[in-house]
């Protein structure tokens, strides 16, 4: 791999070197490293459009990465990646995906993730996305999540993208069993002419099912973003959806937290909060020596946490 | 260390023209505790905000240490040793205390430093420095860290404005203590309060009355204070409590 790969690599995995465990690094379309272990086993579809990943049961503290980096200008992909998570298994999945397009075509890549979280397993799913490059042509991306829960799992899912996409569709679904939880901890900014658009439909579908669906956003410049999440409660479960929104510049919001019950022991709960800053924020921070753009930063890095 | 000069604040809004500072002139040397107590609505708060930089005077003058501050903004005031506790702290979402006490102090306190400010306030680090500053911390809590943030700036002159409110009982005497840990910590630093306790009053080495937008009297404690007790510009906290304190 070149230096900008290695770099949007840093960016999206947090990674300088292979990483431990098991991982599938892919680069412009390309394998540019695979590694499965005695219990993750990662192997391409026979199309050769994404990969499969199978995580034995029983499996513990075992991690798979698997980020993707597009710095060739007017690669379009659509990626298809299955985990099958085995029974009583406790693992971390590290995804991402970073565009470097200095040229004047677009770059996109649309990766489909599909989880099968079988019973008492455990994954937590962590997905960062990244843009740069300073060409006319435009960094696209657009994830698909499904997430299937068998009895008693847990997915915690958090997804992160703070810069330099310039559009963006994210759908994500989950169907959960009984006892099954899903919690997704969303943080999104967008800044210039972004757009970013994030859906969520969660289907609370065995008893004592629950989902926590939390997005942050901040909103700059003439940026648009939209959040539409929907909770259905189909037994005795709880769903709580949160969208809290800083606003700034002309950015624009658009939020649509929903409900739906179709089971009287239902408990669901949606809240959403769209303002700026709290001038109020800045003057404390100012009285500590922060300039009114540092007190800014802390506010949003803060709130993006 | 600060004067002010002829200071003039007043607004216009719905209800018309108001007043709030008419003509307001006092100074604090260095290595001094002043109180500045009166009824509400006189004018205290916005005073404390005049100073701070929070609210800019209609007229008049501010010198810090003979420079004319007046025109300097919230940063800058800050950056040249003034600091303000608000009277009603502000919440964050996602900012933590030791973010805010590592702000505060300009530089990356190691978790232990920010023990030592916590402790002060009567606060076990432990459990509090990676609380994020949001309505989980109970109004009493975040007054004791607003207070912290002011500890770990060491400021030549600290603002506290109305620093007991809501802070229970208990914590009264350690909140003397703070007063007197820093100016015993901090060279020729000198704090300025606003309160109505007279057992902050007690420890005042000068006391400034403001009603209705003026001064209406000032001087050393020994002198005004005789004047304020038994009215609500010195009132006493329950005196069971005191007792048991």
């Amino acid at each position: 791999m070149d230096t900008i790969q290695k770099r949007i690599l840093e960016e999206v995995a947090d990674l300088h070197e292979v990483p431990e465990g098991a991982y599938n690094i892919r680069a412009n379309g390309q394998s540019a490293g695979r590694r499965s272990t005695a219990n993750i086993e990662i192997t391409p579809k026979p199309e050769g459009n994404g990969i499969d990943v199978r995580i034995k049961p029983g499996t513990k503290r075992e991690s798979v990465h698997i980020p993707v980096v597009l710095s060739e200008s007017g690669l379009k992909e659509t990626v298809y990646n299955d985990f099958y998570i085995g029974e009583d298994s406790d693992v971390v999945i590290v995804a991402g995906c970073g565009i470097h397009n200095c040229g004047s075509q677009d770059s996109q890549h649309d990766g489909i993730h599909r989880f099968f979280v079988g019973k008492n397993a455990r994954v937590r799913y962590v997905e960062k996305h990244y843009g740069e490059g300073d060409g006319t042509g435009k960094r696209l991306l657009n994830p698909g999540t499904e997430v299937y829960m068998e009895e008693n799992s847990v997915a915690e899912m958090e997804m992160v993208q703070i810069r330099g996409v310039d559009s963006t569709e994210r759908v994500t679904t989950a169907e959960l069993a009984a006892g099954a939880k899903l919690i997704v901890k969303e943080r999104l900014m967008t800044h210039g002419s972004q757009t970013a658009v994030s859906l969520y439909k969660v289907n609370l579908n065995g008893a004592g099912a629950n989902a926590d669906v939390v997005s942050r956003s901040v909103a700059r410049d003439d940026s648009y973003q939209k959040f539409d999440a929907c909770i259905s409660g189909n037994a005795p479960c709880h769903g709580h959806t949160e969208c809290d929104s800083i606003i700034m510049d002309h950015g624009r919001i658009l939020a649509v937290p929903s409900l739906e019950a179709n089971h009287v022991d239902a408990e669901l709960i949606h809240e959403a909060a769209i303002g700026k800053i709290a001038g109020e924020q800045l003057i404390k921070l100012m009285t500590l020596g922060l300039t009114e753009a540092e007190a800014e930063e802390q506010i949003i890095n803060g709130f993006l946490r | 260390m600060l004067e002010l000069r002829n200071i003039r604040f007043d607004v216009d809004d719905d209800a018309g023209h108001v007043d709030i500072l008419k003509d307001v002139s006092f100074s604090i040397a260095k290595n001094r505790f002043v109180v500045i107590t009166g009824p509400n609505g006189g004018g205290k708060s916005t005073i404390a905000k005049i100073i701070a930089g929070v609210r800019m005077p209609s007229g008049g003058q501010i010198l810090f240490n003979g420079q004319d501050i007046t025109a300097l903004n919230i940063t800058e005031r800050a950056r040249l040793g003034i600091s303000y506790a608000l009277q009603q702290p502000v919440r964050f979402k996602g900012i933590q205390v030791i973010d805010l006490l590592r702000i505060a102090s300009g530089k990356d306190l190691t978790p232990a430093a920010c023990c030592d400010y916590l402790a002060r306030v009567g606060l076990c680090a432990r459990d509090y420095i990676n609380r994020e500053i949001n309505a989980s911390l109970s109004g009493g809590e975040l007054k004791r860290i607003e207070i912290a943030t002011v500890l770990a700036r060491g400021s030549l002159l600290s603002v506290f404005d109305e620093p007991e409110a809501g802070i229970d009982l208990w914590s009264f005497q350690s909140l003397i203590r703070v007063f007197e840990d820093m100016r015993a910590t901090i060279k020729d630093s000198s704090i300025l309060v606003i309160s109505h306790q007279e057992r902050i009053l007690e420890i005042a080495d000068e006391i400034i009355v403001v009603a209705d937008g003026r001064i209406r009297e000032m001087g050393p404690r020994k002198e005004i204070l005789p004047h304020l007790i038994g009215t609500p510009e010195a009132v006493t906290s329950c005196e069971k409590i005191q007792e048991r304190g």
